[in-house]
């Protein structure tokens, strides 16, 4: 039996930036590689230039005067999309309106003049590990929009495509269906072994597809690295807050410790600094009896959200700090309570540029 | 106490119908008089000449009038073909694409929509009659003055002129409309600019060139002015039905004429209209 096996290309952007016809910096010139089967995901708020660089990789926009882009070390810039075999999935989903699931799943095997026989077992197969079954003779606007989203992605699939890229493909579906379409799209990436850059603005999506996130904003790449990096050594300000929750503290630091309104808070390897802006995760912070903290201050709110209870802590920082705390403690608000953070969890960020 | 709640109910359900039927009542007045009333007189007066109902099937019968009907279902047919052409590629080209003096083209192409019958046909001579335009260039370069305003090839073009500003304006506002990602999905899958436009662009398409078509198909099947500025001996149906009811007062064939020329665009348009839908169920 013929599977779907791994026929990824490495990709390399090479100094890609884009200008458009009005003068708008989308992108500034950025260098980027990607390995062959490795999933690349492309994060950030709307505007960022994240779903252009997906564009100039599947080449549906040319990069600027310099700008190169490499599959397998060979540079097909001046090809256009049709002949790149990218397999691409639409935010939209882009399905064929007058075709059926079965021949918006073939048409670009149609196209590569594949003989209906052959096609038909392709799309047979694609039909079974996309899980829509029986559908293959449905019109597009019979179908529900998982179903769609489905459909679309076997299509893209279907060529066997280099390299796989995905445009916000599960933003239009709710949240419930999202998230459980998040985790077939995961294992079916892991199945194919295909090279796939997946573009987005959920960062939750992000750390669960992504072998490596990228974390674009204004135009520019602000951080590259692993989901854990991003999440605990975030470069900045701006990837820290748009990863996660993270508590921003700006204070002076004392022979290693943050001088804060609500005592001292011990980091690691630091030393004396007038100021600094440090994060701190909802999660890194523990509820602890006042009296022997090192750090104190009184229970704003409590919001019980079912798996945890999220306490917002004023006093202890200049700013409400807020706490992801296990939802067996009881607290309640006007409490004062000591808080309990590891050295290690308190990361230092470069000041604002 | 239940029961009277039930017939307030009632009451006020009937006053609320009657109040509907009033105000229906000047559009199957307006119906009545303005419609019903001359269709049905129409249909008697066709069948009031000297040979009774057989006046209908004389439309078809004497080779005269078949011969100008067919004429006319050509001569729209021909219309219709050559103005979805023009106007798709047109449409689709300046709704594509950006360039200087595109908004004076697109403000000029709405220009002769007000233009009655009669100032269309004078274009055209103006253009390609005795002293046109066509003319003098034919005579200077051929030696020879080529002159097509009064037939029937004048009507045709005046005719594309007329209905190819109507149809572009329908094909841009439609192409507006289309999804950039499914010429993008197409072309990511590996079709080439013909394969995009056959298999995504065109079906998409489809139910404007069906409206827009209809329009024109009914306009060339019906016009009057333009024919009878050009000529009057040219054989179309609306020109034919004027000299039967004028010339020769012959108002039971006119009668039966003006019936067939509805009937036969019902009918063409009825058939065109299924043979899309199921030529869309089909493809979908």
């Amino acid at each position: 039996m013929s599977g779907p096996q791994g026929h990824g290309v490495s990709v390399r952007i090479g100094h890609c930036g884009k200008t458009f016809a009005d003068g708008t910096h989308a992108l500034e010139p950025a260098s980027l590689d990607i390995a062959r089967g490795e999933t690349l995901v492309l994060l950030g708020p709307s505007g960022c230039g994240k779903t252009t660089m997906l564009r100039i990789i599947a080449g549906l926009e040319e990069p600027d005067e310099g700008g190169k882009v490499l599959f397998d070390g060979k540079d097909v810039t001046a090809i256009p999309i049709e002949r790149r075999n990218v397999g691409m999935v639409f935010q939209s989903y882009a399905l064929f309106p007058n075709m059926s699931v079965a021949e918006n799943i073939g048409y670009g095997l149609r196209i590569r003049g594949i003989p209906a026989t052959e096609r038909a077992k392709r799309v047979a197969e694609l039909v079974a590990l996309t899980n829509i079954t029986g559908l293959e003779h449905r019109r597009i606007d019979q179908l529900s929009g998982g179903q769609r989203q489905r459909v679309a992605l076997a299509r893209a699939v279907a060529i066997r495509p280099g390299i796989l890229l995905l445009d916000e493909p599960l933003t239009a579906l709710d949240a419930a269906l999202r998230y459980r379409l998040r985790g077939e799209l995961n294992r079916l990436l892991r199945a194919l072994g295909i090279t796939a850059i997946y573009v987005t603005h959920d960062q939750s999506e992000a750390m669960e597809l992504g072998d490596r996130i990228v974390v674009m904003r204004k135009g520019a790449i602000a951080q590259i690295g692993s989901p854990r990096e991003i999440y605990f050594e975030p470069k900045d300000r701006f990837v820290a807050e748009f990863i996660g929750a993270a508590n921003i503290v700006e204070a002076s630091l004392d022979d290693g410790h943050l001088i804060l309104p609500g005592g001292r808070q011990a980091i690691a390897g630091g030393t004396s600094q007038p100021a600094v802006v440090a994060m701190i995760r909802p999660e890194s912070i523990g509820i602890v009896d006042v009296e022997a903290a090192p750090l104190r201050g009184q229970v704003e709110s409590v919001s019980f959200v079912g798996d945890r209870q999220r306490v917002v802590v004023v006093g202890a920082s200049p700013k409400p700090l807020t706490v992801d705390a296990p939802n067996t403690i009881q607290v309640d608000a006007g409490d004062r309570v000591g808080l309990s953070i590891a050295s290690k969890a308190v990361r230092l960020l470069p000041p604002e540029a | 106490m239940v029961l009277r709640l039930e017939e307030q109910g009632h009451h006020h359900l009937l006053s609320h119908r009657s109040f509907v039927g009033l105000c229906l009542l000047p559009l199957a007045a307006v119906t009545v008089a303005f419609f019903l009333l001359p269709m049905a007189r129409l249909l008697v007066t066709g069948a009031e000449g000297p040979q009774g109902l057989a006046g209908y099937v004389s439309i078809l019968a004497e080779p005269r009038y078949r011969a100008t009907l067919i004429n006319t279902v050509l001569l729209a047919a021909a219309t219709t073909v050559v103005t979805l052409v023009v106007a798709t590629i047109a449409g689709i080209f300046l709704q594509r694409h950006r360039f200087p003096g595109r908004a004076v083209l697109i403000a000029m192409l709405t220009f002769p929509l007000a233009f009655p019958g009669v100032v269309v046909g004078f274009m055209i001579i103006l253009l390609a009659g005795r002293q046109g335009l066509i003319g003098d260039i034919s005579s200077l370069l051929a030696g020879e003055r080529l002159v097509f305003a009064y037939s029937i090839y004048g009507l045709f073009l005046g005719y594309l002129y007329f209905s190819i500003p109507r149809v572009i304006l329908t094909i841009m506002a439609a192409v507006q409309k289309l999804d950039p990602g499914l010429e993008e999905a197409a072309r990511s899958l590996g079709a080439g600019p013909w394969a995009v436009q056959r298999d995504v662009v065109l079906p998409a398409l489809a139910p404007a060139f069906v409206a827009s078509g209809a329009i024109v198909f009914a306009t060339a099947m019906g016009a009057f002015g333009t024919a009878f500025t050009l000529a009057t001996n040219i054989d179309v149906l609306p020109m034919l039905i004027y000299t039967e009811f004028t010339l020769a007062a012959n108002f039971a064939t006119s009668a039966a004429l003006s019936v067939g020329l509805g009937l036969i665009t019902w009918v063409i348009l009825a058939l065109a209209r299924s043979f899309s839908g199921s030529a869309v169920a089909a493809a979908g």
